[in-house]
């Protein structure tokens, strides 16, 4: 990929809002939480993906996309974006535990986070593509 | 009810075989033989229906004609075909077999021949406008190992990180191509022969005149109101030193352009030992040292290669922290002809919205002779130099001569110290590159010379962000161009597979405006792009 900091935060908040979303409203019944309930579960997954959006935005994209600039290429690799789930996710978990002070336990966080950082991934390499014909030619805005 | 071409077996080519290709493609300057155009067209750069109709020459009515067939041609028909136009509103106008045959002859000769990969990355489809399933998905898909499955799925995952750009074959690019043009429906629109040239109509359009191919010559003009030129580079670069050296000479056997056959030079080096210099810096003389060595390796060659380099890289370059190339012992590198966001990121937005000298500066800080950095390459390379049969050298040819022994004398400038030396070689292969001067062809020449088509200031067509020749707009009529003879525009990979696909985007979005087709829009794009996943045509 090879974004622009406005084709970033669009294309974000569009994966994020549409498959993110729906991943999430899938797979968060499935999420071994013991004994909370379906509503609590749903409580703390859309929290997840709506401060992954929120702090991508404002924190995470311009980061990236400063980083960028030391690339010769102006380019984002693949393995990047795969691997900016770690901070992303790890930060996402202290803001709902510590901050927000959400019931969240690792291991059903790690599986929806990683699952949903995964679909997002693949849907920003290909099908996105198939949306809008001319992502890829404008940094990945789509509008 | 979609139907399905491969079912009905319509016209096909067969593909471009892997044997290296050594001929060039259509002779050159047989419309010549046709008769004359009566003057009082030849010199009017604006022509009435009346006029032509004096002329006695017949008149075809088309309203879209791509003048060129190759990949520009094919990359724009593939759009329209997507943006629902039927074959019989669109004519390709061209002396090509097929639109790759120019393509896979210039890169075959230049040592990329089918079977070898090009540089271009995984989703930069000719068949495919998405670019999805990507070529590194589809060969995953068409392997019959774990290994050869995740092998191509790893590198694109990795690749720029961990290891190199997954690059296709050129026979891939090609497959993919015949298969697509099958499904549009590409071959209907095909008339075989040479474009002359193309003059503005009176009360809107273009007139276009054309030499039908085969036994009967027939000139024909096409009437239509939008034209695309996507003619190709004008020509093969030939510098002064060996044209000067080819009229003393004659032969052109010795000193050699990579673009033209000179698989003679190979021969001669694995029959007997020599030295060959090699000049430029680019994926042509990256290609053609690597075939140089493979010799070595497999045919026991015993060749010397000296590497001659106008500009020796001796490190990262550039003006600042943020604009720095890496290269190193003479190369230039970097994955494509230019850095990956001229394609579509923030260089291509950054470029898109300077003008004049602004546009030339960044122009020229993206430009440059660079070659991918490939880990097999580099090793090999290093190999070489450890044995001293490679050398890279900086320094600018100053000229060549034949010597006594039938070899050649080679006086070229140290850019160290600026002296000249000698050097005696059995061959030069130049790889410097094509050219993109209009004036090396008829058609472009006429339209700069008679009809007055702007040029930038890089003396080639001067178009808009949108490819559109803006100084031969005429009425309703639209006039395009793409690749190379747009050089310096708004767009810098302009000639490139996925670049040639983005113009051709940017012209179907006119279009559309213009109410010719229908605008890729989402809807649009996701049911073609599901019946391209069907092969069923559009």
């Amino acid at each position: 990929m090879t974004p622009t900091l406005l084709g970033r935060w669009q294309s974000r908040l569009f994966v994020l809002a549409t498959a993110g979303l729906l991943w999430t409203l899938l797979v968060t019944p499935l999420l071994p939480v013991g004994f909370a309930t379906v509503s609590e579960t749903y409580a703390s997954t859309f929290a997840a993906i709506g401060l992954t959006a929120g702090v991508g935005v404002l924190l995470w994209e311009p980061v990236y996309q400063f980083l960028q600039q030391f690339r010769w290429e102006k380019d984002w690799p693949a393995m990047f974006t795969l691997l900016e789930g770690i901070p992303e996710g790890a930060l996402v978990f202290f803001l709902l535990r510590d901050v927000l002070g959400f019931d969240v336990r690792l291991v059903p966080f790690l599986i929806h986070f990683g699952t949903t950082w995964l679909v997002v991934f693949l849907c920003l390499h290909g099908p996105l593509r198939v949306v809008s014909v001319r992502w890829r030619f404008r940094g990945g805005r789509l509008l | 009810m979609p139907i399905n071409h491969f079912a009905k077996g319509v016209k096909t080519v067969p593909t471009t075989d892997s044997s290296r290709v050594l001929a060039p493609p259509a002779p050159p300057g047989w419309d010549e033989r046709a008769p004359e155009l009566p003057d009082f067209l030849l010199t009017s750069p604006v022509w009435t229906d009346e006029l032509v109709h004096e002329s006695g020459i017949p008149v075809v009515d088309v309203p879209f004609l791509t003048v060129g067939g190759g990949m520009g041609s094919f990359a724009m028909i593939d759009c329209l075909r997507i943006a629902g136009v039927p074959t019989n509103q669109m004519k390709v106008l061209t002396n090509l077999r097929h639109p790759w045959e120019n393509y896979a002859y210039l890169t075959g000769v230049s040592q990329l021949p089918p079977h070898y990969r090009i540089r271009s990355d995984a989703s930069s489809m000719p068949d495919n406008i998405w670019g999805f399933p990507s070529y590194a998905v589809r060969r995953a898909f068409r392997s019959r190992s774990p290994r050869g499955f995740i092998a191509p799925l790893w590198n694109v995952l990795t690749e720029n990180v961990f290891t190199d750009y997954w690059t296709p074959l050129a026979g891939e690019v090609f497959d993919g191509m015949r298969r697509e043009a099958d499904r549009v429906g590409y071959w209907d629109c095909v008339a075989h022969g040479q474009a002359r040239m193309v003059r503005r109509r009176a009360g809107g359009g273009y007139f276009t005149v054309f030499t039908t191919q085969g036994a009967h010559k027939q000139r024909v003009v096409y009437r239509s109101g939008y034209v695309h030129l996507a003619v190709g580079y004008p020509s093969i670069r030939f510098l002064p030193d060996m044209q000067d050296y080819r009229a003393r000479h004659g032969s052109g056997h010795r000193f050699v352009n990579a673009y033209e056959p000179h698989e003679q030079v190979y021969t001669d080096l694995v029959a007997r030992p020599g030295t060959v210099v090699v000049r430029g810096g680019g994926i042509a003389a990256s290609a053609i040292i690597h075939r140089l060595l493979n010799d070595r390796e497999q045919h026991g060659a015993a060749t010397r290669i000296v590497h001659l380099l106008r500009t020796y890289v001796d490190g990262p370059h550039g003006p600042s922290r943020f604009m720095r190339r890496r290269g190193r012992l003479g190369w230039a590198h970097q994955g494509f002809n230019w850095p990956k966001a001229a394609w579509g990121g923030q260089l291509k937005v950054r470029l898109e919205k300077l003008e004049g000298e602004d546009r030339r500066q960044l122009w020229e800080l993206m430009a440059g002779s660079t070659t991918p950095y490939r880990r097999g390459w580099q090793r090999q390379l290093a190999q070489a130099r450890r044995d001293g049969v490679y050398t890279a050298v900086g320094g600018v040819i100053d000229r060549v001569d034949r010597a006594e022994d039938d070899r050649l004398a080679i006086v070229y400038r140290d850019n160290a110290t600026g002296t000249p030396r000698t050097l005696a070689a059995d061959f030069v292969v130049d790889a410097t590159g094509l050219i993109g001067d209009l004036r090396s062809h008829r058609l472009l020449h006429d339209l700069v010379e008679v009809s007055g088509a702007a040029r930038n200031l890089w003396g080639r067509l001067d178009v808009s962000p949108g490819f559109e020749v803006r100084s031969l707009r005429n009425g309703a009529g639209r006039l395009f161009a793409a690749g190379a003879v747009t050089e310096g525009a708004y767009y810098a990979p302009a000639d490139s597979l996925l670049g040639l696909q983005y113009a051709a985007l940017r012209v179907t979005d006119q279009l559309a405006e213009l109410g010719f087709c229908h605008r890729i829009g989402s809807g649009r794009s996701i049911a073609q792009w599901c019946r391209r996943m069907r092969g069923v045509a559009p």
